[in-house]
């Protein structure tokens, strides 16, 4: 059976998965889900910043760094978009390499002595998630990311509790949401703190490649099953924790990388997603 | 002169390997900006890695070109399983681009992680694929890309026409007897080829950079495909030219980033005050 210690990587993995999932359902949606790839991305200029500054890598400036990394990324890429001159693709794949890139320079300039590489926030390491405890008042409270992720989570299904009406109509009918009073402009930077937060949050457990495919996949998944929003929202958890668990337990018992592992699971339920999905249309 | 070329003859190979790339990508990167396919770069950057690791696990050996064909072919099956996904389901095109991107590379993850257990070691070679190092290029490394970039020329110069005609109206080609298909396969295929060479120099992240930016900058000067794939190669060029000359010159400034930094200036110059579709 499994240790206490890999119950804890898995539940980190699992809470991870969910927490990505629900900005990620909307960015499916709305067509934007390649901003979760440059997000992740440009928050190490963030992370890497605060870092030179404060040099602690616990501190909670580092995610407020990286969350402005992100919303610079988001409001440079809308402002060349808007100006006309380049189309959207464009202008994503210009712009969070440019902030990644500064951010290598950083890194390779001032902080070669420091616990802070660029594979780490690429790649990630679920496996060393249990060495990092929060001890609060001398007791030991469990894994310092599985707070930090459990508080990313909530805070997401609330905001998407409460918000839940204006996403969906500022998602679906831009127009209408105008005409009804809500702005879609300030719904969709509420949808982009809510990916950088949760790029922030994940980076250092799982990397940000995984981020993409956890925010990705498990909707695009359940966009095939479904088309109605809630079930999405139901079915892309659903997808996201069971790849998370059989990817844990692949990796765990093949010995590979468990990001990598819980990336590809996504993708294998995809594929059944999708042959399901093309089934069930030549029957129809 | 020459006892100064002598003495920097390193320098000079890289930087002539790097801008050999330059204009290479700088030209193919018209036909993907044009057709909207920026990020397909991207993608296929990040899909080239499990068939990069999948040859060394296979041969156990680090020769650039196995390594090379490892990555076209899985490069190669990651627009494959886009245009699958993008036939048979209303799913929006990044999304897809995204799935791609993230499966295929937590695949080369895993497979890198097995490929770690050999005792010949591959931790460099996940390294040099996350990052680049136009620093290391050997001679090698400059005959493949000189090959590759005279491959590409090639048959640009001998598809001109046809692939001008695609890029603004693919129905009118199809409409006088020429196959899309074989057309778009062939603009892919080269597009792949481009995008696995220059990962050993530049890196998976900002490969994309040097498809999207030359051709970015040089689409806001000129109206005509000709000049832009000429103004296109030119930007690649000194951006790659500039950032070798800039890391060798400074210390810990990694070769790939200053290149994508110069790059992008140019585009943001460009943007802002090119005559023909300026901003200010």
């Amino acid at each position: 059976m499994i240790s206490l210690l890999q119950g804890e990587i898995l539940l980190v993995a699992i809470v991870t998965s969910i927490a990505c999932v629900m900005p990620g359902a909307f960015l499916v949606l709305r067509g934007v889900a390649m901003m979760s790839d440059a997000i992740s991305h440009a928050i190490l200029l963030g992370i890497v910043s605060m870092f030179l500054w404060v040099q602690k890598l616990e501190s909670p400036l580092l995610i407020i760094g990286a969350l402005c990394a992100g919303l610079l990324t988001v409001i440079c890429t809308e402002m060349i978009i808007v100006s006309k001159r380049l189309k959207k693709d464009a202008a994503i794949g210009l712009i969070f390499p440019l902030f990644f890139s500064i951010g290598v320079i950083l890194i390779t300039r001032y902080g070669r002595n420091i616990h802070l590489d660029v594979d780490m926030v690429l790649l990630g390491e679920l496996a060393f998630v249990p060495f990092n405890r929060l001890v609060l008042w001398g007791t030991d409270c469990g894994p310092y990311a599985l707070w930090v992720v459990g508080a990313t989570l909530i805070m997401n299904a609330l905001f998407i509790k409460f918000f839940y009406k204006e996403l969906l109509i500022t998602t679906f009918d831009e127009t209408y949401a105008l005409f009804a009073g809500f702005s879609p402009i300030f719904f969709y930077y509420c949808l982009m703190i809510m990916t950088s937060i949760t790029a922030v949050a994940t980076f250092d457990a799982v990397g940000s490649i995984m981020v993409v495919a956890l925010m990705i996949t498990p909707c695009a998944a359940a966009y095939l099953l479904t088309d109605r929003v809630p079930a999405l929202l139901g079915l892309s958890v659903v997808i996201a924790v069971l790849s998370s668990v059989f990817g844990y337990f692949f990796a765990f018992y093949m010995d590979v990388s468990i990001a990598g592992s819980i990336a590809s699971m996504t993708g294998v339920f995809f594929v059944g997603a999708l042959i399901k999905s093309v089934v069930l249309n030549k029957l129809a | 002169m020459i006892s100064f070329f002598m003495a920097h003859y390193t320098l000079f190979l890289v930087m002539y390997g790097a801008s050999l790339f330059g204009i290479t990508a700088g030209v193919l990167g018209c036909f993907a900006l044009l057709r909207q396919q920026s990020l397909l770069g991207d993608a296929i950057s990040h899909a080239a890695l499990p068939g990069i690791v999948a040859m060394f696990l296979l041969t156990h050996s680090k020769e650039p070109w196995l390594l090379l064909i490892g990555g076209v072919v899985a490069g190669i099956g990651g627009v494959w399983c886009m245009n699958i996904v993008v036939a048979h389901t209303k799913l929006k095109k990044d999304a897809i681009l995204g799935i791609i991107l993230s499966v295929f590379f937590g695949l080369g993850l895993v497979l890198m992680t097995v490929a770690q257990k050999i005792p010949v070691g591959s931790q460099a070679v996940l390294n040099k694929f996350l990052f680049g190092s136009v620093a290391t290029l050997l001679p090698v490394d400059i005959v493949i890309i000189q090959a590759i970039s005279l491959f590409i020329f090639l048959v640009l110069f001998l598809l001109w026409k046809e692939c001008c005609a695609y890029v603004y109206d693919p129905l009118f080609i199809q409409s006088v007897g020429y196959s899309a298909c074989v057309i778009e396969c062939v603009l892919t295929g080269l597009l792949v080829l481009t995008i696995v060479v220059g990962l050993q120099a530049v890196g998976v992240v900002l490969m994309s950079t040097l498809l999207i930016a030359p051709a970015a900058a040089a689409r806001q000067w000129t109206v005509r495909l000709s000049s832009m794939m000429i103004l296109a190669g030119f930007f690649g060029c000194i951006s790659c030219v500039a950032g070798v000359y800039v890391s060798a010159c400074v210390d810990h400034i990694p070769t790939g980033p200053s290149i994508v930094i110069i790059a992008t200036m140019i585009v943001l110059f460009s943007l802002l005050f090119s005559p023909v579709r300026r901003i200010v």
